[in-house]
């Protein structure tokens, strides 16, 4: 029987906020264990939620950036387990009215666009951090540090649309790259500002019916997430061949062996007792709210790359990669209000900026060329005062001094040599001594006409017109 | 002259006129809690040194200012679940028997700006949870006009230590009566303003909904001036009303003319006792008297609120409380096997039974299955029951009712049967559920010379209208002018 | 409805408290009364009512967001029952 996978995936985004949802302590990482607690994080009695009016407004740019409906009215409720990081025991988050419901987000797939549904967005608080090992003597304990407690997150949850490990990572990277954008999340997983679990069935294809599913947690990469998930819908086909039930229960990654394991033995009833948080009031956010969010919301992937294409006519390829990050596109606009040849410019950012950023793994903000002097370059070629071959040395050169393009053309001389009686004397100095070649040449064997022009443009050093050395040797030789 | 036996304005003149100072007041009532809190048990916490060098303070104050304010070097007491910074608050539990605040709730934060005097903390049912002061980890507080009586709750050592004139005033807490019942019971003035009147910032929680703090005193006059002090707006409470507070002392009129004052019959049941119904009456005839307008009403749903409030306010606490679980702060038990047994041990050995029970019912209506035949229903009803008052004050300006249908019972009298302890709060829940203001005051005595307390309600944010009634009441009766006499 | 000892042992699971023997059965029947009076609510038509859970009628309380940390690491810490180098100290978590 041949089986496709059903995959949901609910993913935890931090907001990059300076304080945290319901109260002032700040969200600064790796300052000392709980030194950003006051009473509402630490859950003294007595203390009260106060709602940051920065996470409900990036909550509302997601929504409106993955096309969700944003409620009217929204309420927080409180969602009840014990657990050392939960110091309410309790965590404020929404379940009957979330912030937004019913978006989309489309991938690429092959070329072929494929649309994820979004089920719901919600607002809540994290949870502390448990430290096991490391921190005093006494091997027998737990260590909590709750500076992450109460530090804002959003919690988006996809339809079952998803239907390969492949998939998963496809929209979890335009998800993520999404929050980027929007500035609200920098989107490290390594680090945990963005997580991952996936809820996983298989079923017969052609069945309608879902079948029994297992939650996944713990895959805090795209590595993982595609390895996880593979790992799990081999291991559901082979229970259900093998004539076993899947049990519904929540598996962990094990990283190293690369497996799902049952966290069966600790799972207890959930029974999370929801219900409103009577210390905080309902949200309501009208159009002009509404309006007010949108209006700050940028351009975003799909428009850009679909903007990209038209505007600066250049392929659909380019536009993609230039757009992957919001600061390389800026970049490349930035470029090419300095000059004409947008295809140029993506190809160099394409190829030589993107290598070299990689090389010396910087962000394009850190490049030290700017598009100022990139597009001073590509004006040097374009008018013909130097070569693509000699451009190469030019960007190396640019790349490691900072110096504008013609002040390393003017120091070098590097200026191209489009002067044919100088090419016409270097090409009789190449000819005079290779008189060999030149037989051979004139013997019939065609493919030395090469042999001439790497020589000419050696005697150059490179700065001769390539053009006009093609065309005065084929008159020279004939 | 015995200094504790005054109310607040009274001092105030004094302490204006230098005829005393904050010090000698202090000192009175220290020594009168000396003298009396072994035989009631107000006290959880007396801060004898912190209450000489406040009142050291006030009287610095006092010396270089002719405009003090009216509490300014005037000793009151905390119910112990109002956290006081670097104080003890332990909300009568063992659990929090060692928790010491590193914050000032708001209204502290209030009192101390008026430059109160605070001589300590007061006893209480475990977490609020009670109608009778029993429950406490820290002993029973005991009536101070019959010891073998329950002084009310849960903040029964607020009323106590009004009664016996061990502080001039206290601040407590309603959730379902908790301020009124008690008043009653101990013959002084209670008042519950209205929900989001006060901060709940620093106000330890039962069920966060109901909860309101509140003031005990021995007259109008002085609710007036608690009241003045501790109302107003706080970014720190969501639920805080973002209204102009008016000064409650203007409201002093000794006149009820033309007041619409409403008589629920639903109030008048079978079960009240009869000396509580005739003093109730014989309230009712002298507002008549004084020109009010009596107005018969209904509030259709009254026989639904003990059952409602018993699941939302349960249902609020069992989360409420689950922070207690000996990680970051107060008891936690020893010799736990591991993190489950370390929960389990800390809550058994750390909650009393009362406690735990509201904490069992309360997680049982909202869990699974039983959320929407319980919670959701109850909130419903809730919804009915406010509409009730809602259309009431279309009729009345002020709604009059006895506020228990007894007066203070025995210790030990009904705590074998929880349910008949529920329904002593009766006539005081209606009005937390809806969130509207309202008091109890004397208005008479049983002839075993026990207190009956009258309670009066208004509309939301109508506090002023009801110590208008009040005062005019007082104005023309004695009651509240009566002391108990510990000896 | 009826609560059952078996309803009550597990919600005193989820609340995280032990019941003995005699606290079950105490529990059982003194909840059993309890919800047997509460049950008087179920003579009401609830259908077309809306719930109320606060009886506030604010709405959009929210504060800006700045951070200020308000307490010292030692207020954080010191009504701690067991701390260790700035960190709570609980019994072992078994992940």
């Amino acid at each position: 029987m041949e089986f496709e996978a059903v995959i949901g995936l609910e993913v935890h985004a931090q907001m990059l906020t300076d304080s945290k949802i319901f109260c002032g302590c700040s969200t600064k990482f790796g300052n000392e264990p709980n030194e950003n607690t006051c009473m509402v994080c630490l859950g003294l009695p007595g203390a009260l939620p106060v709602l940051n009016k920065k996470v409900v407004e990036y909550a509302m740019k997601v929504a409106i950036a993955t096309d969700c409906k944003v409620a009217p009215l929204s309420i927080f409720a409180r969602k009840n387990y014990f657990y050392p990081d939960l110091p309410k025991g309790y965590q404020i988050s929404q379940y009957e009215l979330p912030i937004a419901e019913h978006g989309r987000i489309s991938i690429d797939l092959d070329g072929k666009k494929k649309v994820i549904g979004i089920t719901r967005i919600h607002m809540e608080e994290d949870a502390g951090k448990l430290i096991h090992e490391g921190v005093g003597e006494d091997t027998d304990c737990s260590y909590v540090d709750l500076n992450r407690a109460c530090v804002p997150l959003i919690e988006i949850v996809s339809e079952p649309d998803i239907r390969t490990p492949k998939e998963a990572a496809l929209y979890l990277k335009k998800l993520r790259q999404i929050l980027v954008y929007l500035e609200i999340c920098d989107g490290n997983m390594e680090e945990g500002s963005l997580r991952c679990d996936a809820n996983v069935s298989v079923r017969p294809v052609g069945q309608e019916k879902f079948g029994t599913r297992a939650e996944l947690k713990n895959m805090n990469s795209f590595k993982f997430i595609e390895k996880a998930l593979e790992y799990e819908i081999k291991r559901q086909i082979h229970t259900i061949n093998n004539g076993e039930e899947i049990v519904q229960e929540t598996r962990l990654f094990d990283t190293s062996k690369g497996v799902t394991i049952s966290m069966r033995s600790k799972e207890e009833a959930h029974d999370y007792r929801y219900f409103p948080d009577p210390d905080l009031v309902p949200l309501l956010i009208d159009d002009a709210w509404y309006n007010e969010v949108k209006a700050t919301i940028c351009e975003l992937p799909d428009d850009k790359i679909q903007r990209f294409v038209t505007q600066y006519k250049i392929p659909e390829y380019d536009a993609e990669v230039l757009s992957s990050t919001k600061q390389l596109a800026d970049y490349y606009e930035e470029t090419v209000k300095h000059t004409d040849d947008t295809k140029m410019a993506s190809n160099w950012i394409m190829g030589d900026i993107l290598r070299e950023l990689k090389n010396d793994n910087i962000e394009i903000d850190a490049c030290p060329v700017s598009p100022k002097m990139l597009a001073e370059m590509i004006k040097l070629i374009k008018d013909g005062t130097i070569s693509s071959k000699i451009a190469k040395t030019v960007f190396e050169e640019m790349y490691r001094s900072k110096k504008m393009p013609d002040a390393i053309v003017r120091e070098k001389g590097l200026v191209q040599v489009t002067d044919s009686g100088a090419i016409e004397n270097m090409i009789d100095d190449v000819i005079a001594a290779n008189p060999n070649q030149y037989e051979q040449y004139k013997a019939g064997k065609d493919r030395l006409f090469g042999f001439f022009v790497g020589q000419v443009m050696k005697l150059s050093k490179g700065k001769a017109n390539p053009k006009l050395v093609n065309e005065l040797l084929k008159k020279k030789l004939t | 002259m015995s200094l504790c036996n005054m109310a607040i304005s009274e001092l105030h003149e004094l302490l204006r006129k230098k005829k005393i100072s904050s010090l000698e007041i202090t000192t009175q009532y220290l020594n009168r809690i000396k003298q009396t809190d072994d035989k009631i048990n107000s006290f959880i916490t007396v801060l004898e040194e912190d209450a000489v060098n406040h009142a050291i303070e006030a009287d610095k104050i006092i010396s270089k200012n002719d405009d003090f304010s009216a509490l300014t070097g005037i000793p009151v007491g905390i119910k112990d679940l109002i956290s006081t910074k670097d104080v003890r608050t332990t909300c009568g539990s063992k659990i929090l028997h060692n928790y010491s605040p590193p914050y000032d709730a708001t209204v502290i934060r209030k009192l101390k700006e008026n430059n109160a005097v605070i001589v300590g903390k007061l006893n209480m049912d475990e977490f609020a949870m009670g109608s009778s002061t029993e429950t406490s980890y820290f002993g029973a507080t005991k009536n101070p006009w019959d010891t073998d009586r329950i002084p009310g709750g849960s903040s029964g050592g607020c009323a106590s230590s009004v009664a016996a004139r061990q502080c001039a005033a206290s601040l407590g807490s309603d959730t379902g009566g908790s301020i009124r019942q008690p008043a009653a019971c101990c013959g002084v003035v209670g008042f519950k303003p209205t929900y989001g009147r006060v901060s709940r910032f620093g106000l330890i929680a039962f069920a966060s909904s109901l909860d309101q703090i509140g003031t005990f005193s021995i007259d109008t006059r002085d609710c007036a001036i608690m009241l003045n002090a501790v109302c107003g707006h706080d970014p720190a409470d969501s639920t805080s009303a973002k209204l102009k507070v008016p000064d409650f002392t203007k409201a002093l009129v000794n006149d009820v003319r033309g007041m619409r004052i409403g008589i629920p019959r639903e109030y008048f049941i079978e079960g009240i006792d009869a000396e509580v119904l005739k003093a109730v009456n014989d309230s009712i005839e002298l507002y008549r008297k004084l020109g009010a307008t009596i107005v018969d009403i209904d509030l259709p749903h009254t026989k639904y609120a003990v059952a409602v409030y018993y699941i939302i306010a349960t249902a609020e606490a069992s989360s409420n409380l689950a922070r207690y679980d000996g990680v970051k702060y107060g008891y936690r038990a020893k010799d736990a096997n591991d993190l489950l047994d370390m929960y389990c041990k800390t809550r058994t050995q750390g909650f009393g039974a009362e406690v735990k029970r509201r904490i069992m019912l309360g997680t049982y209506v909202l869990s699974s299955g039983y959320y929407d035949a319980y919670y959701l229903r109850a909130q419903k009803v809730r919804t009915l029951i406010t509409k009730d008052f809602r259309d009431a004050f279309e009729k009345c300006d002020v709604i009059l009712t006895p506020t228990a249908p007894t007066a203070a019972f025995k210790i030990g009298e009904k705590t074998s049967d929880p349910l008949q302890m529920y329904l002593s709060d009766i006539f005081t829940i209606s009005a937390n559920l809806a969130g509207i203001c309202g008091a109890s005051i004397p208005c008479g005595f049983t002839s075993d010379g026990l207190p009956v307390g009258l309670q009066l309600l208004a509309k939301h944010f109508d506090e002023s209208l009801i110590i208008q009634a009040a005062h005019t009441f007082e104005q023309n009766t004695d009651y509240h002018k009566k002391l108990p006499d510990l000896g | 409805m009826k609560i059952t000892k078996e309803e009550v042992e597990y919600v005193a699971k989820l609340a995280r408290m032990y019941l003995s023997k005699e606290e079950a059965k105490m529990f059982t029947g003194q909840l059993d009364k309890i919800l047997d009076y509460i049950n008087l609510l179920n003579e009401l038509d609830v259908n077309d009512v809306q719930p109320t859970s606060q009886s506030v009628s604010k709405r959009n309380v929210l504060r800006k967001d700045t951070a200020d940390n308000t307490f010292k690491k030692e207020e954080s810490l010191k009504n701690a029952p067991s701390q260790d180098k700035g960190f709570f100290k609980v019994p072992k978590v078994i992940e």
